[in-house]
Parts: structure tokens; C-alpha cells; sequence
């Protein structure tokens, strides 16, 4: 019995209909998933130890992750899909875990690709980012003048990148935290101590912290 | 998967293990490197450690995916040594496995889109767009160009082989959305839509199979009883005509075409045991 045209005629109508609605929803996801790589890196997270610029990195970042199997502290961690970092680039939060700048710098010595430079051989040298005292309303010593000094105490570059310094406001005596950008590594040691709740001592990332045009893409 | 990958004409007097055993030889292979780098993060055996893009076997190997490099290197950054031996590495190894063996031996998309494939038949769904054959390759050229235009590792930011796999080994984020658009697009959309007609990974491992050594051949096509079973079950049929059905009688039985995933699926259902694994340098028999 031959088929009534009509019915094939809907029938393929529905087919195509759900052809290009699907299609369209592929590249819609594929898209929308696209939209969320971000061109700059957050203000919450920081790259390893020798990252190059951001420009640069992601160029060069292949998304391996053999920072991250390297280092000794599990601080480490690919981005996800829907991060607001290139999707598979290493990144740390000081905050959560900060870096405890292994001399022999493994996550850059792992790294394949030389994303992570190799050019790093102290990692006193290292800028992964550069302490700010963001939260002068709520550091204990700057505005309460309370003796707390949790920064400067985990600072591993001691009475180099972050010094107390005295200062005086209304006739009260007070020690800042002041950070020192040319020793500061961005190691976050300083962040992830602050006992404030909220940190009032922040690493961001040198791109931000310095505002330069060149790297800051 | 055990079931055919479609419902065949012939039928078969071998057993399940025997008319299955490319397939889940290949699926062992594609689970195996899987479990290799999971193995690290779940058990602590750190044999092979990073993922499909860069990894290091035995902290001594170091393989980097080629495609990948080139991107990089096309964004503008320096190759660097260990990366470039990596990826040399990776291509000897293709060079002499078969170059879409990445594929169909890799790749763990191949086990979404197979799985794709598989329900499409079952479901008997028959509409499909099919792209034309180049589609891919300029999806390849443009990756490239965008690569250098943009300065990134432009595929890698939609790819669905590294997404699935380094979200399976180091964390998924939405990258599930991906790889279930893959699926949807291969069952709903396109038969064999991502891996024959979009994939520029695939038309990369592709021009190394142009040469590599190992390929199946069609080495007893004088027994072949024209049932069909091989083009029904190849995610690309069009290689097999040459070497199984070629104009002249004397002509080379090897399926020398690099889009022959080596998957060794036609020699799993061929009833009459027309083709081989062999070199490329195979003659009839």
C-alpha cells in the first residue's frame, strides 16, 4: 500500500523540525559554554609559581595538569567548565590553601610546556600575585589597634614583604601591615592567616594589583 | 557496549567473544588508559600522571598531544623541549598503531558517540543531516586560524575529548553539557555526526594514518558474499570500497584511507572473515 504523501510530508516537517531544534540547542550549549571563558583572571584566584603573564599563559597552558599532580600540597587545581577561568588552567585561592614555595619550584619544573617558566630558579622571585591590605576598616591592628599581627607572622619572606610599621591616627599609636611589592611573591600565606572573617589582607592577581595595560590584556 | 552496533544480515556460526573481540578489545584499551590516569587520584598509583593533552608515563615519558601543540605554538609561544619530545613521541606511536587509532582506541568521546549510535539504531532513528565531508577539515583550519588570531588553544576551549576526559580525571564543572550535546548531536542529529563530520582532532590523527603501518585489509574480498554488514557497522564507510569492491581486480586490499579509525569493528562482523589486521604493505591471500 503506498504511503499517503501528506503524512509523509509532516512526518519529515517534525523530523527537520526536531533536526534544527537540536542543532540549534548544540551550538547554543556549545556557545553559552564558550561565553563563560573569561579573558582575565579573577580576583579570587592566583596562578602557580613562574605562570607567564596572562596573554601569554594562555597561549602556552595546554591544561595538563601536571602542576597540579606536582604539587607537594595538593593547592593546586584546574579550572572547570563554567569558572570564570580558562577552562583547564591551574589556579590556587590563597584563601582556601596558599603556596609554601618549595625551593625546587616542582609544579614549574613539571610543567611541559614551560607555561610555568623555567627561567623561575628562586622562588623568592616568583610574582604570583602582590598582598594588599584591602580591608583597613576591618584588619584588627589598623583599626582597632589590637596586637594582631597574623600577616606579618605567616609571611615566609620575614620583616621583608610584610613589615609593622607604626603608625600614628588621632594621637593612637597603631602598626600597619605594609607589604613590600619587590619582595612580595603573592604566596597568600598572609590572606589565608588573616582571622578576620572576611580576609582584610588580599592577594590579587599582579595584573590587577598593578593595573598595567600590558598584562593586564 | 556488547550488542552489534547495529541489527546485521549475516548470520554468524562464531560466538559472542569471537564476533565481538575487536570491539572489546577496544574498549578494554580506551577504559585501561582511562583507569591509568584515575588510578593516580583514586588509589595513588601515579603511573601516568596530567591527561590526553600532556602526560608523563613513569615520571620518565613524557606524551603530548600534537594538535594541541600546534595550536600553541600557531598562539605564539615558544615550543619548549619537553612538550616537543612528547608530542614526537605521540606521533611515532600513531605512526605505527594507525593515526585514528587515537580514535577509536583513545578517545573516550568514541564511547559517548558509539553509545550515540548504538541507541539511534535501536530507536531506528533514520533522519540525519549529514555535513559535507570537508566540514571538519575547515572546522580543523579554523581552530588553527582562530589559535593564532586570538592567541589561545582555541579548540581546547570547546573540545570535547579533553573536557570529558580531564573532567573525569580532575574535575567535571559543566562539562557534562558538553559532552551530552556531543550525544544529543550524534542520536538525535547527525549519524555518525561528531566523530565523521565535526571533529578537527579526527581529520589531525587522520593525516598521520595517511602513513602509519598498521591498517586492516580487505585480504579475502574474493569471499566476500556483498551482505553488507561492514558499511552498517563502519563510522566511515566510504574507506572500505577501495579496498573491498576496487575497479581493478589487482588493486591493493589495504584500506590505506586515513579516515579508517582502525577500529577493526568490520572484522568482528564479517561473516565470511574477508578482512584483516595487518600492515600496509598487506597483499591478498
Amino acid at each position: 500500500m503506498a504511503e499517503d504523501p501528506k503524512s509523509h510530508g509532516r512526518r519529515k516537517f517534525v523530523q527537520n523540525c526536531a533536526g534544527l531544534a537540536s542543532s540549534a540547542g548544540v551550538v547554543g550549549l556549545l556557545l553559552a559554554a564558550y561565553s563563560k571563558q573569561s579573558k582575565a583572571l579573577p580576583a579570587w584566584a592566583l596562578r602557580p609559581p613562574g605562570a607567564l603573564p596572562e596573554a601569554q599563559f594562555n597561549a602556552a597552558c595546554v591544561r595538563c595538569g601536571l602542576c597540579v599532580r606536582a604539587c607537594p600540597f595538593d593547592m593546586l587545581h584546574l579550572a572547570e567548565l563554567g569558572q570564570d577561568i580558562t577552562t583547564g588552567t591551574p589556579y590556587f585561592v590563597p584563601r582556601d590553601i596558599a603556596c609554601e614555595m618549595c625551593e625546587d619550584i616542582p609544579c614549574a619544573a613539571a610543567c611541559p610546556t614551560d607555561a610555568l617558566s623555567k627561567d623561575l630558579t628562586d622562588i623568592r622571585d616568583a610574582k604570583m600575585g602582590l598582598a594588599v591590605l584591602t580591608g583597613r576598616d576591618t584588619c584588627y591592628a589598623v583599626a582597632r589597634g589590637a596586637n594582631c599581627r597574623a600577616c606579618y607572622l605567616a609571611c615566609p619572606i620575614k620583616d621583608e614583604a610584610i613589615t609593622m610599621e607604626r603608625r600614628f591616627s588621632n594621637g593612637r599609636g597603631y602598626f600597619e601591615p605594609t607589604v613590600h611589592a619587590d619582595k612580595c611573591t603573592g604566596c597568600g600565606k598572609c590572606e589565608h592567616d588573616c582571622v578576620t572573617q572576611e580576609a582584610s589582607i588580599k592577594v590579587l592577581p599582579l595584573a590587577l594589583a598593578k593595573h598595567d595595560p600590558k598584562t593586564a590584556r | 557496549m556488547s550488542a552489534p552496533a547495529a541489527p546485521l544480515t549475516a548470520t554468524h556460526g562464531r560466538g559472542f567473544l569471537l564476533r565481538n573481540r575487536w570491539l572489546l578489545t577496544r574498549r578494554t584499551a580506551q577504559l585501561g588508559i582511562l583507569a591509568l590516569f584515575l588510578a593516580g587520584p583514586w588509589f595513588g598509583l601515579w603511573w601516568l600522571k596530567g591527561n590526553l593533552a600532556s602526560s608523563t608515563f613513569l615520571d620518565v615519558i613524557n606524551l603530548t598531544d600534537p594538535l594541541v601543540l600546534l595550536q600553541s605554538f600557531l598562539a605564539g609561544h615558544k615550543v619548549a623541549q619537553t612538550a616537543l619530545i612528547g608530542a614526537l613521541t605521540v606521533l611515532a606511536i600513531y605512526a605505527v598503531v594507525g593515526g585514528r587509532a587515537y580514535c577509536s582506541w583513545v578517545c573516550p568521546i568514541n564511547i559517548v558517540t558509539d553509545a550515540a549510535f548504538w541507541l539511534r539504531t535501536r530507536l531506528r532513528i533514520n533522519p540525519s543531516w549529514q555535513p559535507r565531508k570537508a566540514t571538519r577539515v575547515w572546522i580543523l583550519a579554523s581552530a588553527l586560524v582562530v589559535s593564532v588570531l586570538t592567541g589561545t588553544i582555541a579548540w581546547e576551549l570547546i573540545n570535547p575529548i579533553t573536557m570529558l576526559q580531564r573532567g573525569l580525571v580532575f574535575g567535571m564543572g559543566f562539562a557534562w553539557v558538553i559532552v551530552l550535546a556531543v550525544f544529543v548531536f550524534d542520536l538525535a542529529v547527525s549519524r555518525r555526526g561528531w566523530c565523521s563530520y565535526i571533529c578537527p582532532v579526527g581529520v589531525f590523527y587522520g593525516a598521520v594514518g595517511r602513513v602509519s603501518l598498521v591498517r586492516v585489509s580487505a585480504v579475502k574480498r574474493d569471499a566476500c558474499t556483498d551482505c553488507g554488514d561492514c558499511y552498517r557497522v563502519c563510522p566511515e564507510p566510504h574507506v572500505i570500497v577501495p579496498a573491498l569492491k576496487p575497479g581493478d581486480p589487482q588493486a591493493t586490499p589495504v584500506i590505506a584511507s586515513g579516515d579508517c579509525t582502525n577500529c577493526g569493528r568490520c572484522i568482528d562482523v564479517c561473516a565470511d572473515d574477508v578482512f584483516r589486521f595487518g600492515t600496509r604493505f598487506a597483499k591478498l591471500s
